[in-house]
């Protein structure tokens, strides 16, 4: 079991005869996904590296059954390309694409609403099943499948919590990064229930930043609803008031979204708040009691 | 982005929301040539900086002698104002906004951002104008009406009237509600069409004549829907912004400008966060947000040093990379030619970890350039934070 992705996942990659797009539809297909399209608009016959192009999303669900879509299609362009997976049928879009302007995304979400379709991202690293489904732009090799589930707004601060938890010996079964825009698909307490119910996850990772509430909802939603030890880091306690830190969504706004907040909100939820990031497997590894 | 508050009027005049009859003003023989044409009974001269609190520090001015406006025109540009806003170093006045004035009946206050919760454009509206509105919300939330927009459709009338009756508008001035109505459909056009984050509006007024007029004003844009608008783009004022951060964007990195004497160089936003608050940790400050980018190169590797040694401030860099699906010892590379072109006279800290990182420590060690190599993020922030000595 895992959560969103597993070995039987079929890929689509959107944006696939572009630089990233073809570097990183090589590198999940290496580490055995099921990449079994790609598109890009006029280029349909094509290959690339043994993928099928198709010039429209239709078309590769048709012919391929690809059930996901991987976007890398540029900023301007990716509202459309997110709305196009989604009237293909596809049932999850994992959007890598950064710097999608705030109210393309308002428009895409909502136009997702209602409809049999999760999106995760824009501005994310995409969704990793060890051993079994890299959907992103994550190094495989520091993955090593085990029992904690990670759920991030971030990229290589995931990374970084990662290779901890497999330095450690305790592995990962998915980790989602759910980016850093202010509007994105999926947030965090879709992630925790999914992880919740996940029988292989045993311990739960959250890595937040500044801005904006999510991290105060999950902290809502893990009192009510999620038994399994929950360990959070959350990024920005140095961050000044009204500056984006990087990612869009990160800015502390009216006095709203601090780091201290958050940590404090977490910690009063039963999470486990670790303020040193270079804590964050060992921390779990003592929830686990191991 | 950020605009001034003569731009933002000029976009609300743009999209149909009454304001004052003013203009930007660079010098006093600008005033006197304005004032004249404006010919009214009240002048108003207004610094314009980005940040609000101007009126408190002294930067906004009213007269009813037109030959005076010369003098607070001169007065006002060149000034230095420190608001709660700017910081104790305040921001220099480079230009103002001149208008006429306003018979003010009643202040309200009104506002249009997305609504990060549920993703929606949604208006904040007040009786409170005038007012902070983050006091506002903290001491009297029931005053404070929120009108979230289907951007499915847009704007309809009905989100006008809600706002419009909530806000009691029929009974403070019943001429009112219809123009003010129209005010809040414009203003989701600007917000929509613009690409802006935040539109505030605060005082909206209604004056003695029973108009609505926007007295204030406040736009900023979102950064990723800037390439859309070339007349936005021409907005920017450079003299807004430090210039450490307008060097950064044109390499195309994320720098951010803190007081602390420890320079960052971090590849991605969060891990660069995380890389600050290490530091903190560790008993000293950081003196930047940098985020050179997933993929680290030479190239922003050498801006990034650039950068950093140009803050007076930074005593020691540390440099923290995860090598993804770039390799630590590319990076390493990248770090070995951009220290030998850009002379690094302070400590120097780097920690590698990920793809390759053993081999990018063994290339640092052996390069002959003064540094300490580390693999863990707690032991290198507090080497760096030794080797600087502890913040002040």
């Amino acid at each position: 079991m895992s959560i969103l992705v597993n070995k039987n996942t079929r890929v689509v990659v959107q944006g696939i005869t572009g630089k990233e797009g073809s570097f990183h539809a090589t590198q999940c297909k290496a580490y055995g996904t099921k990449v079994v399209a790609g598109v890009t608009p006029g280029k349909a016959g094509q290959e690339v590296e043994g993928i099928p192009v198709f010039n429209t999303v239709r078309d590769a669900v048709k012919k391929q059954q690809a059930d996901t879509s991987l976007i890398f299609v540029p900023p301007p362009f990716c509202a459309d390309a997110i709305l196009e997976a989604a009237d293909a049928g596809v049932k999850l879009i994992i959007c890598i694409t950064e710097g999608i302007p705030v109210n393309d995304m308002v428009k895409v979400k909502r136009a997702l609403r209602g409809r049999d379709v999760r999106l995760v991202g824009p501005n994310c690293p995409g969704v990793i099943t060890v051993d079994e489904a890299k959907i992103g732009i994550m190094p495989g090799f520091i993955h090593k499948k085990g029992v904690v589930g990670v759920v991030s707004r971030s990229g290589t601060l995931t990374y970084e919590a990662v290779h901890q938890l497999s330095t450690l010996g305790l592995g990962e079964t998915t980790c989602v990064g759910i980016g850093g825009d202010p509007v994105n698909g999926t947030g965090f307490v879709d992630v925790l229930a999914l992880f919740e119910k996940d029988p292989e996850t045993q311990a739960i990772v959250m890595i937040g930043e500044i801005g904006g509430d999510a991290e105060e909802k999950a902290a809502e939603f893990i009192k009510q609803n999620v038994k399994k030890p929950v360990i959070s880091f959350i990024a920005g306690i140095t961050a000044p008031p009204g500056r984006r830190m990087g990612h869009a969504g990160a800015i502390i706004s009216g006095g709203k979204g601090t780091a201290a907040e958050k940590m404090k909100t977490l910690e009063a939820a039963g999470v486990k708040v670790v303020k040193n990031p270079a804590e964050i497997g060992e921390a779990v590894k003592k929830a686990l009691g191991r | 982005m950020n605009v001034h508050e003569f731009q933002a009027k000029q976009l609300f005049a743009q999209f149909g929301v009454p304001v004052p009859r003013g203009k930007e003003i660079t010098s006093p023989d600008d005033a006197t040539a304005w004032a004249n044409e404006l010919n009214t009974p009240v002048f108003v001269v207004k610094a314009q900086i980005h940040a609000g609190g101007r009126g408190k520090a002294g930067g906004v001015k009213i007269t009813k002698d037109k030959t005076a406006v010369a003098g607070l025109a001169k007065e006002l540009i060149g000034k230095t104002l420190v608001t709660h806003q700017t910081g104790p170093k305040g921001r220099k006045v480079h230009r103002l906004l001149m208008e006429e004035g306003a018979n003010i009946s009643k202040e309200l206050y009104l506002s249009i951002l997305v609504d990060r919760e549920t993703g929606w454009p949604t208006f904040i509206a007040s009786t409170e104008g005038g007012m902070e509105i983050e006091e506002v919300a903290a001491h009297t939330p029931e005053k404070i009406i929120k009108e979230p927009i289907d951007p499915a459709v847009g704007f309809q009338g009905y989100n006008g009237r809600n706002i419009a009756f909530a806000l009691g508008l029929q009974n403070i001035e019943p001429a009112a509600v219809s123009p003010f109505i129209k005010m809040v459909g414009n203003l989701y056009r600007l917000f929509m069409e613009k690409h802006c984050a935040l539109v505030e509006i605060n005082p909206l007024i209604i004056t003695k004549e029973k108009t609505v007029v926007a007295l204030d004003g406040k736009v900023s844009f979102d950064d990723n829907g800037l390439f859309k608008h070339e007349d936005v783009q021409k907005m920017r004022d450079l003299n807004e912004e430090e210039p450490l951060e307008i060097e950064a964007t044109a390499n195309n990195l994320n720098y951010v400008k803190l007081d602390g004497n420890i320079g960052c160089m971090v590849n991605g936003a969060g891990l660069a966060m995380a890389t600050m608050d290490v530091i903190k940790l560790a008993g000293s400050e950081p003196a930047n947000f940098l985020d050179v980018g997933g993929g680290a190169t030479k190239e922003t590797v050498a801006a990034g040093f650039r950068i950093l040694l140009k803050d007076p401030n930074v005593k020691g860099i540390f440099i923290n990379i995860f090598g993804g699906i770039v390799r630590c010892e590319r990076i390493a590379q990248g770090v070995i030619d951009a220290a030998k072109e850009v002379k690094i006279a302070v400590p120097l800290v780097v920690r590698l970890q990920g793809t390759n990182a053993e081999e990018g420590r063994k290339l640092l060690a052996e390069s002959g350039l003064k540094l300490d190599v580390a693999n863990d993020l707690w032991e290198a922030a507090q080497k760096i934070v030794k080797l600087t000595g502890k913040a002040a």
